[in-house]
């Protein structure tokens, strides 16, 4: 079981010590990490994917419940406790849908094939274009690429942390992976530059300069926020599936109110 | 000394891998190194001015790669001990997919981009199967589940090999490899032999002899200073 994941303190780009003891998040925790571009939010989800030990470029290390990870865990993907979705839209990988899945859930050591068809189809809720399961992935589009990646962590990852970088950039329903994820007892963590989804996350780590900078937690005010944010993120995304799907905006789309 | 070869396809990041060993070793050892191509190479030069390390360099030219390494590797090795090197690292030109460099001791590693493609493990034959460790780079490029794919295929080609993920560029993951460098054993020069089978041809390689060491072959002969022609040679 994995209850927290610590960070302990690495080095910032130029050189000096991050400015915090340690970071313990816990079992059940939705995060958000935020920042300007280039401030190293990429570079602290890898250091807790590949449970870096002091060798990464920020010199971090990653403890599971209070503990050294074993090399077991560190090397072996089928005992690693962490899916993650990069910022990557593109696959090289030569193989179909399916043998793509059938091969990873082999990695993972799943033995039920019954989830393949199940991975395919929640990234089907994600994606505009449907995934055929035949499909090459290397001809999927950016969107379909990062909607099966997502449906993959989920279902073949299956991992009790999940991290995700900037989902928000991959034109799918965004608001369906977030129902989906959330309320589980899982850490997620979301790599984000989108306020709803910070204003989402139970804590939020601030980056600057490669470094940690300050660590809040959610208070009531942004939960309201969030919840403003989002009746409006529904109103865009209403307006967006009409445009994408050819729609014209009439008179009474027009009323949709944006207060 | 303790020896490392290196091989993998072009691109693959095997220069770049050496960079993060040099960098990581240079203070408690001497380093030595030396790059096997067939037409040009610059990591000689580049090693040499950005860690003031012993390089060297030989191009094997109308010899397949590996072919050249059996016959200059005697030579080098020697050099090396000779610069008292407690580390010598063998960058192979690697584009010999019918033969490998590896020797009976120290470490073989191969080296593998995540972007080389599904079927690149099982297409590089001895290369791949006759490693110690296979080096899987450019991991940030791919995502994890791409990687997870890349690393069960070879698994399945190649079960006993240990794998290492890196993003070559910044030495991301190494400390196995490093204690895995650490841990392996002094070499002893005079009983270098090469852990492959050579192929079918009529030189003394090509007919299966494995000793290291131009002296032990005639036919083609190539030594690590001079032109080959020069050395044509027919036994004493
Ligand atoms: N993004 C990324 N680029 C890498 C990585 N490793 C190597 N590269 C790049 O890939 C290219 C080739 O790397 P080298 O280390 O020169 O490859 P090599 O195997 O020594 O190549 P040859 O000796 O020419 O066969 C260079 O442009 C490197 O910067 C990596 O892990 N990530
Ligand atoms: N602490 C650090 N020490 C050294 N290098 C770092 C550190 N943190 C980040 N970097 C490097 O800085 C570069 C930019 O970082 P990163 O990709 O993580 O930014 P980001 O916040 O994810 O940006 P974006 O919003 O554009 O995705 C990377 O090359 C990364 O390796
Ligand atoms: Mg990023
Ligand atoms: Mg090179
Ligand atoms: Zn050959
Ligand atoms: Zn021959």
């Amino acid at each position: 079981m994995i209850n927290t994941i610590t960070i302990l303190p690495g080095l910032d780009k130029a050189g000096g010590k991050e400015n915090y003891r340690h970071l313990t998040l816990t079992a059940g925790e939705t995060v958000s990490i935020v920042g300007p571009t280039g401030s190293g939010k990429t570079a602290l989800i890898s250091d807790i994917e590949l449970l870096a030990q002091g060798d990464s470029s920020t010199r971090r290390r990653i403890l599971i419940n209070g503990k050294i990870p074993s090399d077991e865990i560190r090397y072996n993907p089928a005992m690693k406790p962490i899916a993650m979705i990069t910022q990557n839209t593109k696959c090289f990988t030569d193989l179909s849908t399916m043998e793509f899945l059938k091969i990873h859930a082999r990695a993972r050591k799943i033995i039920d094939e019954k989830v393949i068809i199940e991975t395919i189809d929640l990234a089907n809720k994600f994606t505009g274009e449907k995934i055929d399961r035949e499909t090459r992935v290397t001809v999927l589009s950016g969107g379909q690429t990062r909607s099966l990646l997502i449906a993959d962590a989920i279902l073949i990852g299956a991992a009790p942390i999940i991290l995700l970088d900037e989902i928000e950039n991959a034109g799918i329903f965004k608001q369906e992976v977030i129902d989906i994820i959330k309320n589980t007892s899982k850490i997620i963590i979301f790599v984000t530059h989108d306020p709803v989804i910070a204003l989402l996350s139970k804590k939020r780590i601030i980056m600057e300069n490669g470094a940690v900078k300050k660590v809040l937690s959610q208070n009531e005010f942004e939960t309201k926020a969030a919840a403003n944010l989002l009746e409006l993120d529904k109103q865009v995304g209403f307006i967006r599936e009409k445009l994408r799907a050819g729609d014209e905006i009439t008179k009474d789309l027009i009323k949709v109110n944006f207060a | 000394m303790k020896l490392l070869v290196i091989a993998g396809p072009p691109s693959a990041g095997k220069t770049s891998l050496t960079k993060q060993i040099v960098r990581r070793f240079k203070d408690e050892m001497t380093i030595a190194f030396l790059k096997i191509d067939v037409v040009k190479a610059y990591e000689d030069i580049e090693l040499g001015r950005e860690f003031k390390i012993l390089t060297k360099k030989i191009y094997s030219g109308d010899l397949c790669p590996d072919h050249a390494g059996v016959m200059v590797l005697g030579d080098a090795v020697e050099w090396a001990e000779s610069k008292h090197a407690d580390l010598f690292v063998v960058e192979s030109a690697g584009l010999c997919l019918r033969c490998s460099p590896y020797l009976n001791q120290g470490l073989g590693i191969i080296v593998l981009s995540s972007i080389s493609g599904i079927h690149a493990p099982e297409k590089m034959g001895a290369m791949v199967s006759l490693a110690d460790i296979a080096v899987v780079t450019k991991i940030d490029l791919v995502s994890q589940a791409e990687r997870e794919v890349l690393i069960q295929k070879i698994k399945d080609v190649h079960p006993n090999l240990i794998l290492i993920e890196t993003n070559a560029l910044q030495g991301t993951s190494l400390h196995r490899l490093y204690e895995l460098i650490k841990q392996s054993e002094e070499i002893d020069s005079d009983k270098l032999y090469l852990k492959g089978n050579p192929p079918i041809g009529t030189c003394t390689i090509c007919v299966g002899k494995k000793e290291i060491g131009w002296k032990h072959h005639f036919g083609v002969i190539k030594k690590l200073d001079g032109q080959i022609a020069e050395y044509l040679y027919r036994g004493e």
